[in-house]
């Protein structure tokens, strides 16, 4: 295993805060946790891959028998690499550790867009810092499709602890798709992730993420990006399976002018589990524009369902919506947009709504012949159905199939 | 019931939330017939179409219907779309995420075919709303035409329409008018004809483009008269459902 020696300001700033609570979720004992685990080996050819974590990495929209429609590919299993390859020109994937080595400069993107010291999670990650992936396009390179990336956990009872550093050089596109998993159905397991993403001018970077985890997992994700002078960022999330305790709020700051960021969500939570998720846009520099819409739907387990835009420049544009749908008596959704605007002439919006699914919509597509079952599923898969402006067909299409293979485990 | 005879409701009283809002209804329908509905506002039009589709808010009270010989007073609401039995809705709800697409092949039921569904639409001229929510920010006329395109999918024996010149310019209502007639198979010789159509008008536009046997008045739940559908239709553009109303009230208190 590749140590990263943390760099010492950042390393008092995170024993500083070691002990400090997140802003929000349930607070994480660490200390229940091993971050130890053992070695994997390097492995060149990813299909090669035991066939029960190549399964898993799959329903989480990791493809390794194929590598056509990949640009990239990054592994990590547990708190190993054990695979960073790219197919295409202009594109580097690698583990973040060895992106340091090859990169004097990678230190001024360290702890850049996420504070070290936001809470006792980023300060594990610097404490213990065990790898990660270093995604970059050159400038004026696309990717024509996704760098995937899986980051696996199997060992039980391990805080698997990463640092992502994603870089979008002026005038490039680069398409992730991002899966984590674990090997077990059943085993507790701590996930602490930190991914920073830098979009540079004129740059384009979708992130699409997959998470399916387990009923005993807890999740700590925590990301940001900087979004400079007409650069995109979308990021897209996807939770359908069931997991103990999720809690995240990446935020992007659009710094340059007419930067754009958009976030979808959607997120689904089981008896058992406690969802506080939420994306914040800062838009600080003249004709930034987002829009955050997020999907919620409970069978039992809680959602906080948070959004925030705030404006503080000329012909900013933003709008967040949230929709949750309780889909049986016991489950919990908490909607809170939060808007804040700081000068005149800026354009902020919010919808939300949280529900149950409408009678007379069950009823309109029975009077069609569909069985109540049939009706309803159909509303459901409506209801998840977000179409997302700017992603790839190819992505889009993995995105609808991943929603789709999870939707018949709500009826 | 006579041999020939599809739809007959007997006697019906409906009641809602605790009201009665339809008392004794009495209708016969033979295959191929289309009949109208006139009514003033409130009169119970709509309550006996969506009574006859099977709505749980409508609770029939006494009385029976019967289709195609089946007692179907007790039956769901899907198990009679099964059967045969479809209604364009007055404002049918926007169901978010669904798209007209999805609809449309849900009518077909089985027989999904992309080529058949963009056919339907072409006819409804719907093309560019297949991707469409359903009824997210659709005009009346859209609406209308949407509804009937969903009908000629699903092809019901029998189809109650509610109201299908509301909210509707002079273009859509021809339109409207062949959609109709396609799925009343108008163009079938009568004696072939099998499916059936009971239409609720207020106007009556609708008799410009759709002929009609039978017609009915409503007036505060009970069938105050039937008779031909033209000749209701002078009476009500000569003198107003005020003259219905009167005419109504001389017979209960003649007969009561």
């Amino acid at each position: 295993m590749v140590e990263i020696a943390p760099s010492k300001t950042h390393k008092d700033k995170a024993k500083a805060a070691a002990a400090k609570r997140a802003a929000f979720g349930e607070d994480i004992d660490l200390g229940t946790y091993v971050s130890s685990a053992d070695e994997q080996p390097y492995q060149p050819d990813p299909s090669k891959l035991p066939a029960k974590a190549k399964k898993r990495m799959l329903e989480a929209g990791v493809i390794l028998d194929d590598p056509s429609q990949r640009t990239g590919t990054f592994i990590q299993m547990d708190n190993a690499p054990v695979h960073s390859s790219a197919r295409q020109e202009g594109v580097e994937v690698m583990a973040v550790s060895q992106a340091l080595e090859k990169y004097d400069w990678l230190p001024d993107y360290w702890w850049k867009a996420v504070a070290v010291d936001t809470d006792k999670y980023t300060a594990s990650v610097e404490l213990n810092q065990y790898n990660g992936y270093f995604i970059r396009t050159l400038p004026g390179y696309k990717t024509i499709y996704p760098v995937q990336a899986c980051l696996y956990l199997a060992k039980a009872r391990l805080a698997q602890n990463v640092h992502n550093i994603i870089i979008a050089e002026e005038n490039s596109e680069l398409h992730i798709i991002t899966g984590c998993t674990t090997a077990s159905d059943e085993e507790a397991g701590l996930h602490l992730g930190v991914s920073e993403f830098y979009i540079k001018k004129g740059a384009k970077v979708t992130f699409t993420m997959i998470h399916n985890w387990n009923p005993e997992v807890a999740v700590r994700p925590r990301s940001a990006a900087i979004i400079e002078e007409d650069g995109l960022f979308l990021s897209n999330y996807v939770l359908m399976k069931p997991v103990r305790s999720l809690q995240m709020y990446p935020t992007a700051r659009c710094v340059g002018e007419n930067a754009i960021v958009r976030f979808n969500s959607i997120l689904v939570a089981a008896p058992g589990s406690s969802l506080d998720v939420g994306s914040r846009a800062i838009l600080s520099a003249k004709g930034a524009k987002t829009e955050i819409i997020s999907r919620a739907i409970t069978t039992g387990g809680s959602i906080v369902a948070r959004g925030y835009v705030e404006g503080s420049a000329p012909d900013v544009k933003g709008h967040l919506e949230c929709r949750g749908l309780i889909l049986t008596g016991d489950g919990i959704i908490h909607a809170i947009p939060e808007l804040k605007g700081t000068l005149a002439g800026i354009d902020l919006s919010h919808e939300a709504a949280v529900g149950k699914i409408a009678e007379e919509e069950v009823e309109y597509l029975m009077a069609r012949g569909l069985t109540r079952g049939e009706a309803t599923a159909t509303i459901v898969r409506g209801f998840l159905r977000v179409d997302i402006a700017g992603l790839p067909p190819l992505l889009g299409a993995e995105l609808q199939r991943a929603i789709e293979t999870s939707e018949k485990d709500l009826m | 019931m006579v041999g020939d005879v599809a739809l007959s409701i007997e006697q019906l009283t409906v009641e809602v939330e605790g009201r009665e809002i339809l008392h004794d209804i009495n209708l016969v329908m033979k295959p191929g017939e289309t009949h109208v509905l006139f009514g003033p506002n409130g009169s119970g039009k709509t309550t006996l179409l969506m009574t006859i589709m099977g709505f749980p808010k409508y609770r029939v009270t006494k009385g029976k219907i019967v289709f195609k010989g089946q007692d179907m007073t007790m039956l769901p609401l899907d198990e009679r779309a099964r059967l045969g039995i479809g209604m364009s809705f007055q404002r049918p709800p926007v169901v978010r995420g669904v798209k007209m697409r999805d609809m449309v092949a849900a009518c077909l039921r089985g027989q999904e075919d992309e080529e058949r569904i963009k056919q339907l639409a072409d006819r409804a001229h719907l093309a560019d709303f297949l991707d469409r929510e359903i009824n997210y920010g659709f005009s009346g006329g859209e609406i209308k035409r949407s509804e009937l395109m969903q009908l000629l999918a699903q092809r019901p024996a029998l189809t109650l329409i509610d109201e299908p010149e509301s909210g509707v310019d002079l273009v859509n209502i021809s339109l409207i008018g062949e959609l109709l007639n396609s799925l009343l198979e108008k163009d079938c010789p009568i004696p072939e004809r099998k499916c059936m159509g009971l239409i609720i008008t207020h106007t009556g536009h609708i008799l410009d483009y759709v002929n009609a046997r039978t017609g009915y008045v409503m007036c505060d739940g009970v069938i105050g008269c039937e008779g031909d559908s033209r000749e209701i239709l002078a009476t009500i553009r000569e003198k107003g459902y005020q003259e219905c109303i009167r005419c109504f009230l001389r017979m209960r208190s003649s007969s009561g």
